[in-house]
Order: structure tokens, then sequence, then C-alpha cells
């Protein structure tokens, strides 16, 4: 399972360099494991340059070509939420947009309410524990409550759905909390956007600043979502997923395990929320309709759902996608978006069923046998030339 | 309290093992389980000694799979207790139930199918505080699937998931494993394999309460044998007495004496 680093048989290398080699290898030892594809010296090197990529791009491009980059990253939170509790503790919610949805309100009544750079940051806190407990409260009365399965993403869709009905009626002016108007469905609009430090010499977070913390704490979820999934929670998480019955009589509490995943999965969601709200100054209704609680699943299906690079890399895509498409594109004109999302989704169900990145790994893998077969067998015909 | 010495239930039994081979570690005490109208297990005293290999028989329908979920807690009873080493178990969940010392194989194979055979291990281990790198070595070595460690369970043969769960199950290191059929389906000589693998355990100390039909089975691992017909308890004593028994063999054996 470890590395091909660990093993240490080249005594050529130096001390210094065997020491910075352990280091990295005990590093990777924590990121890669059984429940993650993409564990070679390869995948990484890929990986720093598809950051790099990322960490350029606002040099390569126009101010608002990377605002709408810095949604997709936002967006991608969503993703890496629903894939950590539906690959991994197989777990399907409907709901994820919910805690993201609550978590933009809750940062655009607190930052509106305290209008000031450190409220800001008590928005921020307080938006990501809004969202964090919504989703450990319905998780409590889900798993204790013996709802498994269907039902789980059923009654995730309801509330979402409830949700939506809710804040949609919420336009009259009656419907405010402190100075923050909720608007029904018109949506809450003036929502400060993130800070750093406080005072006169505070630093507004957005444009390519925002694009920059986003990426930032996309790649620290990503690697720390591996840690754990190849850590001792993530083989529970996958014995829970596996089989239920059989994980219970080896002593595991699994409606507490399921809490844990369903409430870390709910952060998640809500660090992408705050981000969003704080993106566009602005949160409506619809980020509890039906058409967007979709667009997670369709992300993490295409992407894979035992990847977490493939749900993000997927929203990236797809999202970057419809965005084309909605600004039409020849013939094509916007109300097709949806539809040819809805069309990705069905052709990957039907051909590639366990998503992109997993079927990209398996054919690299191939790759790699063919061609450590093809180097041994010249290797024998070489050797007797030298 | 004195150690109880025959099968007494009135008795909450005696904490831990003192003497060796005459405490008590399960006792169940009046326990029912009804059905609707049907009583599946109809006041069962029940006990079962430390160190000892006890069998469970009885035709089908008798409340041999009740009365084994009931003690791991899979089903909560109508009526009754059941103790496991001085602990009361009847209100606790599995999952409590397990970490007292008990561990269960169910009937059909459950193993982690998508799972390599020695992450199947690693699942009940990393709950334990053992060396898992030494256990599950000795744990592949006993249940003789040291070849096969990185192969997908789900590659395995029907006997190998078998013992590959039994060996998962005993990684716990349980007080009293219990055991649902664990050689149905099996041919002889994997059926064999299960009995030396039980034989050899049980020299280690741990205590087995087996749910079994095949007698051949029966004959090869146990000291005493409990046959169950319509939820009672019928007759208790060694092997041989019980196959002596001309009702045991009426209403089980199905020979008309």
């Amino acid at each position: 399972m470890s590395g091909p680093l660990g093993d240490g048989s080249d005594h050529k290398r130096s001390d210094l360099d065997a020491r910075s080699r352990s280091v990295i290898g005990c590093v990777r030892d924590r990121l890669e494991g059984p429940n993650t594809i993409g564990d070679s010296p390869a995948f990484w090197v890929g990986f720093a340059v598809a950051v790099a990529a990322l960490a350029v791009y606002p040099f390569t491009t126009d101010p608002y070509t990377i605002i709408q980059s810095s949604r997709y990253l936002a967006l991608s939170f969503l993703a890496l939420s629903l894939c950590f509790i539906w690959g991994y503790a197989g777990v399907l919610s409907f709901g994820q947009v919910a805690f993201f949805g609550i978590a933009a309100y809750a940062f655009g009544i607190i930052g509106i309410n305290l209008s000031s750079t450190v409220g800001v940051g008590v928005a921020v806190v307080g938006a990501v524990l809004a969202g964090t407990l919504s989703a450990a409260l319905l998780g409590y009365f889900m798993f204790y409550g013996g709802v498994r399965e269907t039902y789980v993403t059923i009654m995730t869709l309801v509330v979402t759905l409830v949700l939506n009905t809710f804040m949609a009626q919420t336009a009259g002016s009656e419907w405010a909390v402190g100075a923050a108007q909720l608007g029904g469905f018109n949506g809450m609009t003036d929502i400060p956007s993130l800070t750093v430090g406080v005072g006169e010499t505070a630093l507004v977070v957005e444009g390519v600043g925002l694009y920059y913390a986003l990426l930032v704490a996309l790649v620290a979820a990503y690697l720390g979502l591996r840690v754990l999934v190849n850590g001792q929670f993530g083989m529970t998480m996958v014995a829970v997923r596996e089989d239920e019955a059989r994980t219970t009589t080896f002593g595991y509490d699994v409606p507490f395990v399921k809490l844990v995943v369903f409430t870390i999965g709910g952060a998640l969601a809500a660090v992408g929320g705050v981000f969003y709200a704080s993106w566009g100054n602005y949160i409506d209704p619809s980020v509890f309709g039906i058409a967007f609680a979709a667009l997670p699943v369709v992300w993490v299906s295409v992407g894979g759902r035992e990847s977490l690079l493939g749900a993000i890399g997927a929203t990236l895509a797809i999202e970057r996608m419809r965005t084309g498409l909605s600004s039409g594109i020849g013939p094509i004109g916007s109300e097709w978006a949806l539809v040819i999302v809805g069309g990705l989704l069905l052709c990957v169900i039907l051909f590639l069923p366990a998503g992109v990145a997993p079927r990209l790994d398996d054919l690299t893998g191939e790759l790699r046998e063919k061609r450590a077969e093809r180097s041994q067998s010249t290797a024998t015909t070489e050797e007797p030339a030298e | 309290m004195s150690t109880p010495r025959d099968i007494n239930v009135r008795q909450k039994p005696a904490v831990a093992a003192t003497g060796g081979a005459t405490s008590t570690v399960l006792a169940t005490k009046q326990l029912t389980k009804n059905f609707g109208g049907l009583t599946a297990v109809d006041s069962v005293d029940f006990s079962v000694k430390e160190g000892e290999v006890r069998c469970l028989i009885g035709p089908n329908g008798a409340g041999k799979s009740t009365l084994l979920e009931l003690i791991t807690g899979q089903l909560s009873p109508s009526e009754g207790e059941i103790y496991f080493d001085g602990t009361d178990l009847t209100e606790m969940d599995t999952h409590d139930r397990i970490d007292t010392g008990i561990s269960v194989k169910f009937q059909s194979p459950h193993v982690y199918e998508n799972l390599s055979v020695e992450e199947n291990l690693q699942v009940p281990l990393q709950r334990t505080d053992r060396d898992a790198g030494k256990v599950s070595e000795e744990t592949l070595d006993r249940i003789a699937l040291s070849d096969e460690r990185e192969e997908p369970a789900s590659d395995l043969s029907h006997g190998e998931k078998q013992r590959l769960e039994i060996g998962m199950a005993v990684t716990l290191d349980p007080t009293l494993m219990l055991l649902d059929e664990p050689v149905a389906g099996m041919s002889v000589d994997e059926t064999a394999d299960v009995a030396a693998l039980i034989r050899s355990l049980h020299d280690d100390g741990m205590t087995f309460l087996v749910v079994e039909h095949d007698m051949d089975f029966v004959r090869q691992i146990s000291d005493r044998v409990t046959v169950l017909n319509q939820g009672e308890i019928f007759r208790e004593g060694p092997i041989a007495e019980i196959e002596a028994d001309e009702d045991v063999r009426r209403i089980y054996l199905g020979e008309n004496a």
C-alpha cells in the first residue's frame, strides 16, 4: 500500500536527499491509500502542474473570466461535499445545496447587520456554523431515526424544496432580520465581500484576490479530505458504505459514523456557500431549487463518486460549459444548457457508471502496465548487447 | 456470591472468569420473543460456560437464529434478560454489546466484497488496540488465506469467505464467539477446515456458541449440545447423550422411535 518512495533501496542518495525523500514519503503515506486513485509520482506531478496552471490563469485572461472561474471554484466545495458523503459513506444527499444556501443566507444576514470588517469575520464563522449545525440536526434525525438509502435522498431533497418555497415567500418588508431584507424571490442583496484585516487597513477580497483565496482553500480541502479518507476514518466510512449490518457487528456505531460524515459534508457545503454569497454579494432562493440541487449529483456522477479530484474537475468543466452555452453558441441557445447537462449525465450513467476519473485511472493503469511490459522485454533483448 | 456450579440462571452469573471452566459467561433469563401471535423464543433459561463449545440444534423454526439475534441485539426481547460476563445486555445497542467481548458471524457470508482480504481484517482490527500487523498476519495464517491477502474478497470461494468472516470476528479477540451455521453450503473438506479452526481457537480459550444443522460438524466441535424445539429448550447435554435420546431423534433427527 505504501508508495514506491518508501522502499529506500537506493544507497547512492545522500543523507539529506534521503531525509527529504522520507519526509515526502511520510506525507504521501498519509495522502495515499486504497481509498483514492492517483497514488503515483506521475499523478502528483500532474496535480502540481494543474494547480500551477490554475495559479497563472489570471495572468492569461480577462478579469471577467476570472470572476466566472471563482464561481466554479466556490461550487467545487459543493461537489467535494457530496463526493465525500456519497462516494465514501454511500449516503446520497440531494440536499447539499441546502447547507450551501443556509450558510449563504446566514453570511448575508450576519454580514449586513454587523457592517464592519470584524463583522465579516464573525459572519464567516457564524455562517459556516449555521450550515454545519443544520446538517448535524438533519443528520441526527435521519440516521438515528433509521432513515436509510433512497429515503435519505428523498428527505434531503424535500428539506431543500421546503426551504425554496419558504424563502421565495419572504418578499414583504416584514421579512427582515435586523437590517437584512430576505427579499423573497428576488433574493438578498448587498451581502458584503470577504475582507482580510481590521479597520482602515482591511483588504477586500474580490476579483483576482478572491480567485486565489478560493484556489488555496479548495486545494487545502482536497488534500485534507484525502488524508481523512485514507486514514482509519476513511476505512470506517467505506465499511459502512459496503455493509452496514456487518460493520455494526464489529462494534461500530453506524448512525454516529454517518452523522459525523454528513456533518463534515455540511461544513464543506457551507464553506462553498459563504464564498458564493460573498462572490456575488447576493443570494436568492433558486439556490434551494431543484435545478441547482441536481447539479452536484451530476458533477459527482460525471467526475466519479469515489474520486474527489474527479468531482472538482467535472464541476469546473460542466460549469464552464454551462456558462458558454447560456451565452449561446451559434444556433444553440441558453435554454439547451440543462438539456445538454442532463444528456451528459445519461451518457455517463450508461457508458461510464463509475465516472470519468476512475475510467481515466484504469486507462493510465493499463498504459503503465503495457509500458512496463515493453520496457521489460526490451531490457531482456538489449542485455546481451551490453 | 458463589460461582454457579451447574446451569443456574436464576442468579446473575458471576463476574468474569475466576475459576476457569466453571464460570458462566452468557446467561439468558426467561428470554421470550413474540412475533405477532407466534412465540419464537419462549421463556428460555440458557447459559454458556467459559471455555466451552456449545452447539445449538433443533428443527427449522425452533428459534435458534432468533435466540442468537436476541443475544447480539439485532432483535429486542419481548420479555426476559440477557447477561454476559455479569453485564446486563438486555437494553444495550448491538455495537455496545460487541465491545463487551462478543463477536458474531452471520449465516450467509457478509464480507466486504470490494475490499481486499487484508482490508477486510483491518476494519474490525482498527477498533482494537492490538498490534494490527501482527494480528493480521496470525489471522491470515490461521484461516489459511495468506496468499490471497491482496485479492478482493469478491474473488474468494464460498468456503474461503466463511473462513475470512470467522477470521474477521476473531480479530476482535472476543470472550464469546457466536456462529450461525458456519459450514452451511460447504464441502466435507471445507467443513473439516472450519472445525479445525474452531478447535484451535477453543484451545486458546475462546468460548463458542454455534447454531448448526450438520450433525457431523457438531460431533467434531461440541462439548455440550442444546436442543431447541418450538422456542423452548428441549434437551441439553453431551453430544453422545443427545444423539442417543429417543425424543430428540424423533423431533429433530426425523426418526420414528
